[in-house]
């Protein structure tokens, strides 16, 4: 295949950065798209030209550290992440957009990497049981039903990667926080601080400066792990809960 | 140097509640004045950061990755072990350990592998009051499977995606503690080199790979939980990022590296398609549990295969090779991951390999779904066969899935006692970059196991004793030795800048992940190795005269990174050589083709080689020296694997 890339290029934080193209030939439909780079970066290198940089790791769609934004879409035309999106995807002569996560609370590091630190921040506000080490029951004493526990699991299989940010209009990060918040306000070990949890990781949201949630439902389609809109609702009526009753008022 | 394993004396079962009773405690009110480091937050790296700021040690947790949730430990799919037995199926803590042992092909520590099993029901608990949501009966107690062809039901699971669920477990309870300014994160940072000051770890020196900033960080101790070096294949399971170079650095630095020869690889990778191919992607071998492996039976048929001019589906039965239930008809397509992988490399040199390549088997799922009905295993495996078609372009329903087997994991690591410590004073290994606890092979669900064990519950005993010893004073940040070695890396930086080549790193990486994978791979021998030797020997020093690394220190420059760690592979690659040229005889992962049974079996030298290999690094282009630990079974008899 014989693709036309554009991509955007920004040397650093303070760069104002802009669209570079590269015609690139010999594409293969089985390379994956991050391959694809591979084959270009290459290229670059050879030409004495500093490669595109972008984040990448496990390249099996878990770790949620590749982040493109791709023709407009976050992770590209398929609802997967980046390292799973192959070739076969495009066609010859194709020409293919690339940019970085667009939002503030995501500031560009360089080309293609973004600065996604906002997130760990919410998950030490309140995204976790307080429980040392040790000193815990036995596993079994803790009976869930398993249609909670399957739940919780699929709001646990969020990946971190931020294309719910990426995919909204308002760079709003409600996906990502509610798919925690709702994890833990689901199975007991969680109800003790269930309140409190709501109520940290939502005022450490909204000083991220990330947007506020308009349910147009962008997040929960470009989730390449297919995270629920359910989980949004799940959080408001935590919160609001957390809000009428709370005693930090 | 007498390799001192400090097992602790008496019967196997009391030994850890015995050690831990005799290892000096530090008063809860002088925790506070010590400084722990933590390289790496995967599930050994984070379980350890969390525990020891819990206990009110300072710490300091450094990760290259952007986030420490996306350490490599995220990506295993299948489980964790724990000898709960839940099932009441006559599983018990001696039989995980024996187990252990036994699929280590009998090179590991009895001690070591007992205490694993033993602390393996804690770890259950710990990550279920963390709100892991592992699989649960309808009954909400949890659910157990079998796993890599144990015969009880030991593997606690989270679909497929276990790791996943247990970092984010041990990420959660790290991140509780850098709200609680116990812990101290650096992540986009890289350990560059390790800072011995009189004998004893003192610190480390890092890179900041967004400003290039070099700095050194002082402490009491330092952890490496730096994960594996499969990567020095090139290609393998591993992540793009995972590198040896901390655990390298720390060799150079007196800790002796053991097994290093002792590699996993996995039977059932989606093969490689074309030179592209930057990682390969692992299918849990679950799939084994129905999928039928197969290859043509003859050349000739599988030469038409390959140019396309028939179909796997019009082979007829009787032209093809069941391979593993012919040769193996009591386990059959179970056998363990070292002979089904060795198993398939022999079809496809025969010329029976069924893709372009020819480095492929069959593994067909036709006759389970004839069996069972197409939803029936959409329910057991659909998102392995979701992915499958993501990344191939087939559907595994239709056609039969292709396979190969790709380096897994590394078996070998830094040495270490009972009490995980290097043989650098206050340098200790966690998890993968360890060597201790699965001999030549490493059982299928029990590397999870393994790396919580060593962060939750044996480092908070055993860091203490030798804490108490050292004493809370302050470690000198000032000592010359700090400047030192900060200013060789500065020299090592600058130095790949400026040779200005005309190769980039990755021509490096690929070619050294050629001569790895063809003479030190899943087959191996005198003749080969020495021959590969010599080629590694030749690439490096055309690495230091010719690699090209673009842009400046001062920037994100993914390709001077890379250089970094590329360098360090290519000595490491040198020493796995030496380590496998030195066993002769086969065991686990490791097979020597002079030494094998007349079935073509792996062929063991109990009475030579039951010794753990531990290589103490003599100075730049020497020859590393051996040392060896012998290893002693009082508690299960050696016998020769078989799965006739």
């Amino acid at each position: 295949m014989k693709l036309t890339l554009k991509i955007w290029r920004q040397k650093n934080n303070a760069d104002q950065g802009g669209f570079v193209s590269y015609p690139i030939d010999g594409i293969s439909k089985d390379m994956s798209f991050l391959e694809m780079l591979d084959v270009l970066n290459e290229e670059l290198s050879n030409q004495g030209e500093d490669p595109v940089h972008f984040d990448h790791d496990c390249r099996e769609g878990i770790c949620g550290m590749c982040s493109l934004y791709i023709n407009g879409k976050p992770h590209g035309p398929q609802q997967t992440t980046t390292c799973q999106l192959h070739m076969r995807s495009f066609h010859d002569g194709d020409t293919i957009t690339i940019e970085p996560w667009r939002a503030k609370a995501f500031p560009v590091v360089k080309d293609l990497v973004v600065d996604r630190s906002a997130f760990d921040r919410i998950i030490q506000a309140g995204g976790y049981v307080s429980v040392n080490t040790g000193g815990v029951p036995d596993a079994n004493e803790i009976p869930i039903p398993k249609r909670i526990a399957d739940e919780a699991f699929d709001a646990a299989t969020c990946i971190g990667c931020g294309a719910c940010v990426a995919a909204c209009k308002n760079a709003s990060a409600m996906l990502f926080v509610s798919a925690k918040i709702s994890q833990l306000a689901m199975l007991p070990q969680g109800q003790v601080e269930r309140k409190e949890r709501a109520e940290k990781m939502i005022a450490q949201m909204d000083s991220e400066g990330f947007g506020a949630c308009t349910n147009t439902g962008a997040c929960s389609a470009e989730c390449p792990k297919g995270i629920s809109l359910t989980n949004i609702a799940r959080m408001n009526r935590e919160y609001f809960s957390a809000v009428v009753s709370s005693e930090n008022v | 140097m007498i390799l001192d394993s400090k097992i602790p004396a008496g019967p196997l079962s009391e030994k850890w509640t015995q050690h831990k009773f005799n290892s000096k405690l530090v008063n809860p009110a002088n925790k506070r004045k010590y400084e722990v480091i933590v390289v790496g937050t995967g599930l050994a790296g984070a379980s350890a950061a969390a525990s020891l700021a819990e206990l009110g040690y300072n710490v300091k947790a450094f990760c290259f990755q952007d986030s420490p949730r996306r350490a490599h430990s995220i990506a295993a799919q299948g489980g964790i072990n724990a000898a709960k037995n839940y099932q009441n199926d006559g599983d018990s803590v001696f039989r995980l350990f024996y187990d252990t042992i036994k699929g280590g092909d009998y090179r590991a520590r009895e001690a070591n592998v007992y205490r694993l099993a033993e602390v393996s029901v804690n770890i259950i608990d710990q990550c279920v009051a963390q709100g892991v949501p592992f699989a649960r009966e309808y009954g909400g107690l949890l659910a157990n499977r079998s796993f890599g062809g144990a015969q009880v039901s030991r593997t606690f699971y989270a679909r497929g995606q276990t790791g996943q669920q247990l970092l984010l477990g041990a990420y959660s309870a790290l991140s509780r503690q850098v709200a609680n300014g116990k812990v101290k994160l650096y992540p986009r940072t890289e350990m560059m080199d390790l800072v011995v000051v009189d004998g004893h770890a003192r610190g480390i020196v890092t890179r900041n790979l967004i400003t290039g900033a070099v700095e050194s960080h002082a402490a009491h101790a330092v952890l490496l939980c730096t994960g594996g070096y499969g990567n020095v294949f090139f290609l393998s399971t591993n992540a793009m990022g995972s590198n040896v170079t901390a655990a390298w650095r720390a060799h150079k630095r007196g800790a002796y590296f053991a097994n290093p020869c002792y590699t996993q690889i996995h039977p059932t990778c989606i093969p490689v398609s074309g030179d592209h191919q930057s990682k390969l992607t692992l299918m849990s071998e679950s799939l084994r549990n129905d999928g039928r492996v197969w290859v043509p039976a003859t050349k000739e048929t599988a030469e038409k295969l390959r140019k396309g001019e028939i179909k796997a589906n019009d082979i007829a039965d009787k032209d093809r090779d069941y391979y593993l239930e012919r040769k193996y008809p009591s386990f059959g397509n179970l056998v363990p991951r070292d002979v089904a992988s060795r198993n398939a490399k022999y079809v496809c040199d025969e010329g029976r390999g069924v893709n372009e390549t020819g480095e492929a088997v069959f593994l067909d799922f036709r006759d389970a779904i004839k069996r069972d009905g197409e939803e029936t295993i959409r329910a057991k495996y659909g998102n392995l066969f979701d992915m499958y078609q993501q990344i191939t372009g087939e559907n595994p329903y239709q056609v039969p899935m292709m396979i190969y087997p790709a380096v897994h994991y590394t078996m070998g690591g830094l040495w270490v006692d009972y009490n995980l410590m290097t043989t650098v004073p206050g340098l200790y290994a966690l998890g993968e970059a360890n060597f201790s606890d699965h001999g030549a092979n490493r059982l299928g669900a029990s590397a999870l196991m393994q790396g919580l064990a060593d962060g939750y519950f044996v480092i908070p005993y055993t860091i203490g004793d030798y804490l108490a010893q050292i004493g809370p004073k302050p470690v000198d940040a000032n000592h010359p030795e700090f400047q030192k070695a900060t200013n060789q890396v500065k020299d090592r930086i600058n130095q790949l800048l400026n040779i200005k080549g005309s190769k980039s790193v990755d021509y490096f990486h690929k070619k050294l992940g050629k001569i790895m994978w063809d003479e030190c791979g899943m087959a191996r021998t005198a003749e080969g190795l020495k021959k590969a030797k010599a080629e590694i020997k030749a690439l490096r020093v055309e690495f230091w005269k010719d690699v090209r690394v673009l842009g400046d220190n001062e920037e994100l420059n993914q390709s001077l990174e890379k250089a970094h760690r590329v360098a360090d592979f290519l000595e490491l690659g040198e020493l796995m050589i030496d380590d496998a040229l030195n066993r002769e005889e086969s065991c686990g992962g490791h097979f020597r083709e002079e030494y094998q049974t007349p079935e073509g079996e792996a062929l063991r030298d109990d009475e030579n080689f039951a010794y753990v290999a531990a290589w103490k690094y003599t100075g730049e282009n020497q020859e590393e020296e051996l040392h060896k630990e012998p290893l002693e079974f009082e508690n299960v008899k050696l016998t020769q694997r078989s799965y006739k």
